[in-house]
């Protein structure tokens, strides 16, 4: 049964990297089709430091994600703590909100904020291009949200409430109390909602393309159009580089809440 | 925590989700009920939808497909994920996840490259057998066994060629491998939960193996069974993006047809009611799951 399941295992995984490994050898290929290899080189990441337009929608791309993730973590934290202390009843309320944009597909939830977007900035305010960077980072903070929220709100269950009485006797203002005590108890939530909310923003593409307007353009939105000509070998050399920065950002949070795990058990030992 | 400060703090988030998820469903609404071209109350959207019937029964049926083979591969591997030490259930877990935090497009695109008729699968495929023909040769020419080799060297130019792509498979395909991840991780945190105790009760009650996966381990798994489905099914059904490069003519999506309305055909309001269509399906589906379910603990945050 075990090595059943271990067989099983391996053959998933292989089939889950499979495609990746075939971009990731595609970004070092003399050649563009992605299915000849003609040869190996570097010259693809050469070209894709060269290429301003490239770099310039990588560069869009990583200011909305980390606007939005920023925003989103310092918001929703400071909102979950406020849920947390809502009775149970404005407490469901407030979480059925949450849950909305979680369980709405992708594309309903672009496709709305753009009418609205739309609607708004043509029908009541008269622009022309209602579309722009900041309705972008609005669609993006509005479905990073719901992340952190999820993120934070388990860890405030978890949290010794006599901790914040403590430091509260102790003659902490609540700010105090906030920024000695429950930010820590709390920070392994925090930090994988930011990061789930960043890697999110980053590779959100439905959303994006539907709220994006022609003035500030995000890589994943360029790439869909990419898709219909024939696409640079460059993008995939960009793959490799983001594929690389994002393991080794799980990688790190993974290492924080190892350490967190250790912390807490040695604490339970004593 | 003092009850006001709760309210302060909670408030702008609440009429933040308000302002930016409420009433953009409303604004959705408002388009679905007017006409495209004057803009007056209408119903001429809900009446085209009829139309569309067809196309939203095949996205139900492939992303139920879908589902139901990212289950069936799913489980043994949260199983076995389950079953891991500590570190190695980390390392996993960051192994699943990994790729969803990955441009699903070029993902996608890659498998095309894959698929395709002159793709790398069906290049590796001529390649073996032009080895054969080659063996053939070889076998007739030196060792004289004309038959076999008569036989090998015959396998026609292109034998083995396969139409990969732009068939239901490749859609059901492209679907299971982008959304496998939202399958395997509740799952995997459901299968963690169960008491080891239950598994050691039926074993020593007699159950052999068989047994106690099927009246104990899976019962239990059920809620994570049934949260996987859900946010497999979701994305699926509502996916453009896989239909349109995996699928062909006859495998259009709802989700295709609405990105059409605002993208190409610039019938937003019609685009508006099909949104509301597909709205009220995945409410409509996960509220079924729940209902199963019962509890909140099997749906899990990704």
């Amino acid at each position: 049964m075990k090595r059943t399941n271990r067989f099983i295992t391996v053959l998933i995984f292989i089939f889950l990297y499979i495609p990746m490994a075939v971009l990731v050898v595609a970004s070092f290929n003399t050649g563009k089709n992605i299915t000849h290899f003609d040869g190996f080189t570097f010259q693809q990441y050469v070209r894709l430091f060269k290429d301003d337009d490239l770099l310039e929608l990588l560069r869009n791309s990583l200011v909305v994600s980390v606007l939005a993730s920023l925003i989103a973590t310092t918001f929703g934290t400071v909102a979950a703590i406020g849920i947390n202390g809502l009775n149970p009843r404005l407490r469901k309320a407030a979480m059925s909100l949450t849950n909305i944009p979680m369980t709405n597909p992708d594309i309903v939830t672009g496709v709305s904020l753009s009418l609205l977007f739309v609607f708004v900035g043509s029908r009541l305010l008269g622009q022309r291009n209602s579309l722009t960077f900041w309705t972008l980072l609005i669609a993006h903070v509005t479905f990073n949200l719901p992340y952190v929220i999820l993120n934070v709100m388990p860890k405030l269950k978890q949290m010794d409430e006599s901790l914040t009485d403590a430091a509260l006797d102790l003659g902490c203002t609540h700010l105090q109390a906030f920024f000695k005590v429950t930010i820590h108890e709390i920070m392994p939530g925090i930090i994988s909602g930011a990061i789930m909310a960043f890697t999110m923003s980053l590779d959100d593409f439905v959303i994006s393309y539907f709220v994006t307007g022609l003035d500030f353009v995000t890589l994943p939105v360029e790439i869909y159009t990419y898709t219909k000509k024939p696409i640079q070998p460059k993008i995939y050399a960009m793959f490799t580089l983001l594929f690389l920065l994002i393991f080794v950002l799980m990688v790190i949070s993974n290492v924080i809440q190892l350490m967190g795990d250790k912390k807490r058990q040695s604490a339970r030992g004593k | 925590m003092k009850k006001n400060n709760a309210v302060l703090l909670s408030t702008p988030y609440l009429i933040w989700m308000v302002l930016f998820t409420l009433i953009p469903l409303g604004v959705v609404g408002y388009y679905a009920l007017t006409d495209p071209s004057t803009g007056e109350f209408s119903l001429v959207n809900l009446r085209q939808l009829g139309m569309y019937l067809p196309v939203l029964w095949t996205s139900i049926l492939y992303s139920l497909a879908s589902a139901v083979v990212c289950l069936i591969l799913g489980y043994p591997v949260a199983y076995f994920i389950a079953h891991c030490s500590q570190t190695a259930q980390r390392f996993l877990y960051m192994l699943v996840m990994l790729p969803m935090c990955m441009s699903f497009l070029l993902r996608t695109l890659a498998w095309v490259g894959l698929l395709n008729d002159q793709g790398i699968i069906n290049n590796l495929i001529v390649a073996l057998f032009d080895q054969l023909r080659a063996l053939g040769g070889w076998m007739t020419n030196r060792l004289g066994w004309n038959a076999l080799g008569g036989w090998l060297a015959s396998i026609p130019e292109d034998f083995g060629r396969l139409t990969l792509i732009r068939t239901p498979g490749a859609v059901v395909l492209g679907m299971v491998y982008n959304y496998l991840p939202y399958m395997i991780l509740p799952l995997y945190t459901t299968i963690l939960k169960i008491d080891h105790r239950l598994i050691e009760a039926a074993e020593d009650l007699g159950c052999n193996a068989v047994q106690t996966f099927r009246r104990v381990i899976l019962p239990l798994s059920v809620p994570g069974i049934l949260s996987g489905m859900t946010m497999v099914f979701v994305p699926a059904v509502s996916t453009f993006y896989i239909s349109q490069k995996m699928g062909s003519s006859s495998t259009v999506l709802i989700g295709d047809v609405i990105e059409r309305q605002f993208k190409q055909g610039n019938n937003p309001n019609l685009g508006a009611a099909l949104s509301i269509v597909l709205m009220i399906l995945v409410f409509v589906c996960t509220g079924i799951m729940n209902r199963f379910g019962g509890d909140e603990e099997g749906s899990v945050v990704v």
